[in-house]
C-alpha cells in the first residue's frame, strides 16, 4: 500500500486522483503505524513551510518520517512536501525542516522578467543521465512557487531555468522530490508517478 | 524559461458544455470531462470553465464538473462564474480546481480577492475583468454580470487595484474584440502589463493564427484563451502552437 501522509495539505486530493487514474490504490494516512507499514509514503504540500512543519511535528509526523525513511520505505516529496525534506527554510524566518536532504530552502530572486511565484510549464534539464526519471529530459512540468532548495548538485535529477537554476526534481538514496505538480503535469505527470511506483516502490 | 499557455474556455451550463463543440468526433460532445480530456490530448496548457448557469439551483452541479474533471483530466484549471464568497470558492479548490477566477463579486466587494489570496493563497486567485471601451472616448470601462453591466471603474485602475488586493493573475477579456475574430486587442494588454506585475491572460478577438503570434510576439502577456476557433476545429492548439514555436515564442 502507499500512504500519502495526511496533514491538511492541499494537493492531497488531486494526487489521489493521480494515482488512482494510473490504477495505483493510495491510502490518506496520519496513523504511524500505517506509515511505517506501507511500501512507500507521498507527502504533499502547498502553502507555508513554517505551517506545515508545525503540524508535522504536532503530529509527531516528523520522527515517523524520518524513521521510515531509516527503515528504506521510499518517500516522494511534491511541491512543498519536496522543500520540507530539507534543513530549513527562510520563508518568515528560518524554520527546521525534516534534514533528510542536505541543503536550505530560499525565496526566488528576483530578477527582471521573472513573476514570483513562478507559475506554469517550465522544461525541466535532466542532470542526471542514469536517473529513474530520465524521462523528463526536455519535458515541461507545471509549477507554482515562490521558493526554491538550493542544495549540492548530486542531489538534483533535473533543473528548470528561472530567475536562478530550481531544482526540479532531488533525490538522496530513497527520499524523492518533486517541485512541480505531477497530478497537475499532464502526461509527463502520470508517467513520473507511474515511474516511482513501478521503478522505485518495494514490492 | 516558462512557456506561453493556451487556453481554451469551456461555458459550462447545468453540468453540459453549452456551446456547440465540434472539432472532433465525440460520442458525447456536450461532456465538460470528455472535452476537457480532448483538449489536453491537443496539448493545452489549462483549462478554464465558467459557469453560466442562471440559477443557483443548478449551480451546484459546478462542483461535480470540476470533481469528475479532475478525476480524468491532469493540467491547471481554473473555474469561474457566479463564484460569491470564500465558501464557493474553497468548495470548488477541494473539488479539483486549481484557480479561482472572480469577476462580479470582486467588483462588488473588492475585500473578497483579498480574503481569497490569504485563505488560498494569491496563486489561486484570478481577477477577471471585462473591459469594452466608451464610444468617442478611450475610456477603457469594466463591465459585470457577462458583460451586461456597465460600471464606473477604469480597467487599468481596476487591474492595479485587484493586483494589490492580492489577485495572483489577470485574465482581461476585450468586450469590443470578443466574437469578432480580428484578433487580440494588443494596446489593452500593453496597458495593463506595464502596470501590474502578475501573470496576464488575454482574451477576446482570437479568430486566426496571426493572432496568436501577434499578441505574443507584441505585448507581454503570458497567455491567451480562446473558446470558439477551438470548439469548432477551426485552429487547433497544435497548429497555433507550431506557429508560435516559428516566431520564437517559448510554447510547450
Amino acid at each position: 500500500m502507499i500512504t500519502l501522509v495526511d496533514y491538511d495539505a492541499g494537493n492531497t486530493y488531486n494526487l489521489q486522483k493521480a494515482f488512482a487514474y494510473i490504477g495505483v490504490e493510495t491510502k490518506l494516512t496520519d496513523d504511524p503505524a500505517e506509515l511505517l507499514a506501507s511500501e512507500a509514503i507521498i507527502l504533499p504540500g502547498v502553502g507555508a513551510f513554517q505551517k506545515a512543519m508545525s503540524i508535522l511535528e504536532t503530529k509527531k509526523l516528523d520522527v515517523t518520517l524520518r524513521k521510515a525513511v531509516g527503515k528504506g520505505i521510499p518517500l516522494l516529496g511534491i511541491c512543498l512536501g519536496m522543500q520540507l525534506l530539507f534543513d530549513s527554510s527562510s520563508e518568515y524566518g528560518v524554520t527546521e525542516g525534516l534534514h533528510l536532504i542536505p541543503g536550505t530552502v530560499r525565496g526566488l530572486p528576483e530578477k527582471k522578467g521573472f513573476k514570483i511565484p513562478q507559475m506554469g510549464w517550465n522544461k525541466n534539464r535532466l542532470c542526471q543521465p542514469h536517473s529513474e526519471f530520465k524521462i523528463l529530459e526536455n519535458k515541461y512540468t507545471y509549477f507554482v512557487h515562490s521558493y526554491y532548495a538550493k542544495c549540492a548538485s548530486k542531489y538534483v535529477i533535473s533543473e528548470v531555468e528561472y530567475s536562478v537554476a530550481v531544482p526540479a526534481v532531488v533525490q538522496k538514496e530513497n527520499v524523492f522530490g518533486m517541485q512541480f505538480h505531477p497530478e497537475k503535469s499532464g502526461q509527463v505527470g502520470l508517467d513520473l508517478l507511474k515511474t516511482f511506483v513501478e521503478r522505485i516502490v518495494i514490492k | 524559461m516558462l512557456a506561453k499557455r493556451i487556453i481554451p474556455c469551456l461555458d459550462i451550463d447545468n453540468n453540459r458544455v453549452k456551446k456547440g463543440i465540434n472539432f472532433v468526433n465525440l460520442a458525447d460532445v456536450g461532456d465538460p470531462a470528455t472535452i476537457a480530456a480532448e483538449y489536453e490530448r491537443q496539448g493545452a496548457d489549462e483549462l478554464v470553465f465558467l459557469d453560466i448557469t442562471a440559477t443557483n439551483q443548478k449551480r451546484a452541479t459546478m462542483i461535480d464538473v470540476v470533481e469528475n474533471v479532475s478525476r480524468q483530466v491532469f493540467m491547471p484549471l481554473t473555474v469561474g462564474g457566479g463564484v460569491k464568497d470564500l465558501i464557493d470558492m474553497q468548495k470548488l479548490l477541494k473539488a479539483g480546481a486549481d484557480k479561482i477566477a472572480l469577476n462580479s463579486a470582486a467588483v462588488a466587494n473588492p475585500q473578497l480577492i483579498q480574503a481569497g489570496a490569504k485563505k488560498f493563497g494569491n496563486q489561486c486567485i484570478v481577477v477577471a475583468i471585462d473591459v469594452k471601451k466608451d464610444p468617442g472616448t478611450a475610456h477603457r470601462r469594466v463591465y459585470t454580470h457577462g458583460g451586461k453591466q456597465a460600471t464606473e471603474m477604469d480597467a487599468i485602475e481596476w487591474a492595479k487595484q485587484a493586483v494589490a488586493l492580492g489577485a495572483g493573475e489577470l485574465l482581461v477579456t476585450s468586450m469590443d474584440k470578443d466574437g469578432t475574430k480580428t484578433g487580440f486587442d494588443v494596446e489593452l494588454y500593453r496597458e495593463i502589463a506595464a502596470v501590474v506585475d502578475v501573470p496576464l491572460i488575454a482574451s477576446g478577438g482570437a479568430g486566426k493564427i496571426a493572432d496568436f503570434t501577434k499578441i505574443f510576439t507584441e505585448a507581454p502577456v503570458d497567455g491567451a484563451l480562446a473558446a470558439s476557433v477551438f470548439h469548432f476545429g477551426e485552429l487547433t492548439i497544435p497548429q497555433v502552437k507550431q506557429a508560435l514555436t516559428a516566431a520564437g515564442v517559448n510554447v510547450r
